[in-house]
């Protein structure tokens, strides 16, 4: 029984299945309990939330990336898959507190002040909670101090930061100095991204890294994360 | 419209309208650029031409085929050759287009492939075409650059060849294998060292439907041999009546030399090809600003005129005939008076010529896709994108010069038809019909709604669907990541790839018995 609905769960995540009103790819699947249905059942017939995570979420998005490394599958059905974690992980949240699991980390994520660019952003944001990370988004054209105020509240492990304009960006460099003023900024790794930025903007205004697209934001984060646990 | 009186034609449509198994092209909806006053004022402007100053014959059986159906044939002087002035009355034109099918099967030799060409419907279908001396090989080559010798890159080179069977072949495998190209018009003249006048027809032709089960169109070198490719061609097709059901094989005659002549020897093809019934182009190739007015209207008229003789002269060999309106106009080059087709004039005859044959309900063999520069680049891909887009807007049954050809007329090169095809393959997305229902409306209103009510504010898990079911265009397929434009050699890679297919042979009995039957064809290319 806790491996058909784990199966199950697995196979929804690599169709990208949310809820039950989400189609997949094979037919007929409408009306079928999508990822969010299927946590709820686990979760009552008791199933351990890591079990869960582990048989379930995660080995459906390493197949989902298996799929894509080949070009079976595009982006549109990773971010699919992603939200469909997202969305599980959000319902695991307080059984995982509960249970005493740490999560893989938590990270704020924020357009900055001025840009109202956020659809990069997003596609991070889903991408981290598909790859199991707890993400809080600030959402955009964010002030430094309400980051601040969420990194003193939330205390994660990472803040990142997205800026389409040349206009906008140098509010990445406010807020880091904004973070090391307030005395958080050696409690956080700051990543960025965004179309104005590159590398060489991320080292000259002290962030921990710069991901060029969504894959690698969360590959930085990835390594990032390896870096702080050793 | 045109009034046409169809019922002689009825149980052909019928026959024609019953087939399924046929290639789908791309319906349209057409671009009018003329609107139907001026159309009409064209029409009767080359009625008008057809009478004065009429059209001049050097072929007797022409001459009095007309003279017998009312035309005033004059006897005249040009050089040595003999010659008529034919005056030609609007009742001879007026019965051939009666007579002439309004749609044309062209067959092949799987079924499946065959084209339905229905003047009254704007479905577009591709071809080759011309019969280039030349064939452009793309090789590559690295370059190290000279200020830093640590940078090397791999760049084409163009490498010009003679046409040959091997390469015609090898053309007809392409063709076989990309998707847009509809009907294989012959695209090199084989130029080998064993082909000679009297055997260029028949291996021609045989290493054309020997490699691609589409349908094959060419030009008649020699009348003698016409009867050895209808032969063959009957054996390949599974006998006379079938290959009267299924023509597999259709000609181009351009037996008008413009202005306003015809020339005896393609004519005579012309008429032999129409007693056997078997589908013709008749095509016309004037050049605004040389052999035509340059203005759009006089040019029209003109080209206009030679098509209905041409045609008239179909029907009155035998009624019915299955002929397509051939309109092949271009403009003349400035500098050098070479025809020239990355001109915007290029397009707006081409596109008026559509609508002429429109107008008449014949099916039309019109041209696009072509440029004047020697090799593939930027000036090849804005000339032959600008008409691939603009003269299949306009709604021909039958776009022709639309793969791989360059330098004019003069080169084919196999690159540059993968290139064609995925391009023609961007145009047929682009110009199908938009299908905004009741039922589409509600589904975009519900994607609207729901993803309004998510964070992330994307619609992407709705595209999935339809980047499967074709419905959305995929990546442009030679697409580079680099800072060097890679689109040829990966162009080049894709041609390969198809070449190492195996290819698409006539089944051995049959290579067999064409073999015996049929005079002049090469052993080499046997299989």
């Amino acid at each position: 029984m806790t491996e058909d609905i784990l199966t199950l769960l697995k196979e929804n995540v690599i169709q990208g299945r949310v809820t039950q009103d989400d189609e997949g790819f094979d037919e007929g699947m409408v009306g079928q309990p999508g990822v969010s249905e299927l946590i709820e059942k686990a979760l009552a017939q008791g199933i351990n939330p890591e079990n869960i995570i582990k048989k379930g979420l995660t080995e459906g998005m390493n197949i989902v990336g298996q799929k894509y490394e080949v070009g079976e599958y595009f982006i549109p059905d990773m971010l699919a898959s992603a939200e469909a974690v997202g969305a599980a992980m959000e319902i695991l949240e307080p059984h995982l507190a509960k249970s005493g699991i740490k999560s893989k980390g938590k990270v704020i994520v924020a357009t900055v002040k001025g840009d109202l660019h956020d659809i990069g952003k997003n596609i991070v944001s889903m991408l981290l909670r598909g790859a199991g990370y707890m993400v809080k988004d600030l959402g955009n054209d964010v002030d430094p101090q309400v980051i601040i105020a969420a990194v003193r509240e939330d205390k994660p492990q990472f803040v990142g930061m997205s800026a389409l304009l040349t206009s906008t960006m140098m509010h990445m460099k406010d807020t880091i100095e904004a973070l090391t003023e307030s005395g958080l900024r050696d409690k956080v790794k700051v990543i960025i991204g965004g179309a104005a930025v590159s590398e060489e903007f991320a080292q000259g205004v002290g962030a921990d890294g710069y991901g060029a697209d969504a894959f690698q934001a969360v590959r930085l984060v990835e390594a990032l994360s390896t870096n702080m646990e050793s | 419209m045109y009034e046409i009186h169809q019922s002689s034609q009825e149980g052909h449509f019928s026959r024609l309208e019953k087939n399924t198994m046929a290639r789908q092209g791309v319906l349209v909806q057409p671009y009018q650029r003329l609107k139907l006053e001026q159309v009409e004022r064209i029409h009767r402007a080359s009625l008008a031409i057809l009478t004065d100053p009429g059209v001049v014959c050097f072929n007797r059986s022409a001459a009095e085929f007309f003279g017998d159906r009312g035309a005033e044939v004059l006897p005249i002087h040009q050089g040595s050759a003999a010659c008529w002035l034919l005056k030609i009355p609007e009742k001879v034109i007026t019965d051939a287009l009666q007579s002439a099918p309004k749609v044309v099967k062209l067959g092949a030799r799987d079924e499946n492939n065959c084209l339905i060409l229905d003047g009254r419907e704007p479905r577009v279908y591709f071809a080759s075409g011309s019969e280039t001396n030349n064939w452009l090989e793309v090789d590559v080559e690295a370059f190290v650059s000279k200020r830093n010798p640590g940078i090397e890159v791999e760049f084409p080179v163009f490498r010009v060849e003679k046409g040959t069977v091997d390469r015609l072949a090898k053309a007809a495998r392409l063709c076989e294998h990309l998707d847009s190209w509809d009907s294989f018009l012959r695209t090199v003249n084989i130029q080998d060292d064993d082909i000679t006048n009297d055997n260029k027809d028949v291996n021609k032709f045989f290493a054309s439907l020997n490699n691609t089960t589409k349908h094959v169109m060419s030009g008649l070198t020699e009348l003698s041999q016409l009867s050895n490719v209808v032969r063959m061609s009957q054996l390949i097709a599974g006998g006379e009546e079938q290959l009267r059901e299924n023509p597999i094989i259709s000609f181009i005659t351009c037996m008008v030399k413009s202005p306003l002549q015809l020339v005896d020897d393609t004519t005579q093809k012309a008429i032999e090809i129409a007693r056997r019934g078997i589908p013709l182009v008749v095509s016309s190739s004037p050049m605004g600003g040389s052999t035509a007015p340059i203005r759009e209207e006089g040019m029209v008229a003109q080209i206009n005129a030679e098509l209905l003789v041409g045609i008239a002269l179909t029907q009155l060999v035998n009624k019915g005939t299955p002929v397509l309106y051939g309109s092949v106009p271009g403009r003349a080059h400035m500098v050098s008076l070479y025809d020239s087709y990355g001109v915007p004039e290029f397009n707006q005859y081409n596109i008026d010529c559509v609508q002429m044959a429109r107008y008449y309900g014949l099916p039309c063999y019109s041209t696009g896709g072509i440029s004047d520069v020697m090799v593939p680049g930027i000036q090849a891909s804005v000339e032959r994108l600008f008409s691939h887009i603009l003269v299949t807007l306009a709604g021909p049954q039958y776009l022709h010069y639309a793969f791989g050809l360059l330098e004019r007329t003069n080169t084919f090169c196999p690159v540059q038809a993968v290139l064609d095809d995925a391009h023609i393959g961007m145009v047929k997305r682009f110009v199908r019909q938009p299908v905004v229902t009741t039922d589409r409306i509600s589904e975009s209103l519900e994607q609207i709604r729901k993803v309004m009510g998510t964070s992330h504010k994307l619609y992407t898990r709705f595209v999935r669907s339809m980047l499967r079911s074709g419905e959305i265009a995929p990546p442009y397929p030679f697409e580079g990541k680099d800072m060097v434009d890679g689109t040829l050699l990966r162009a080049r890679e894709r041609m390969e790839e198809i070449l190492s297919l195996p290819p698409s042979h006539i089944p051995r009995p049959v290579v067999d018995k064409v073999f015996q039957q049929v005079p002049g064809l090469l052993v080499r290319l046997r299989n």
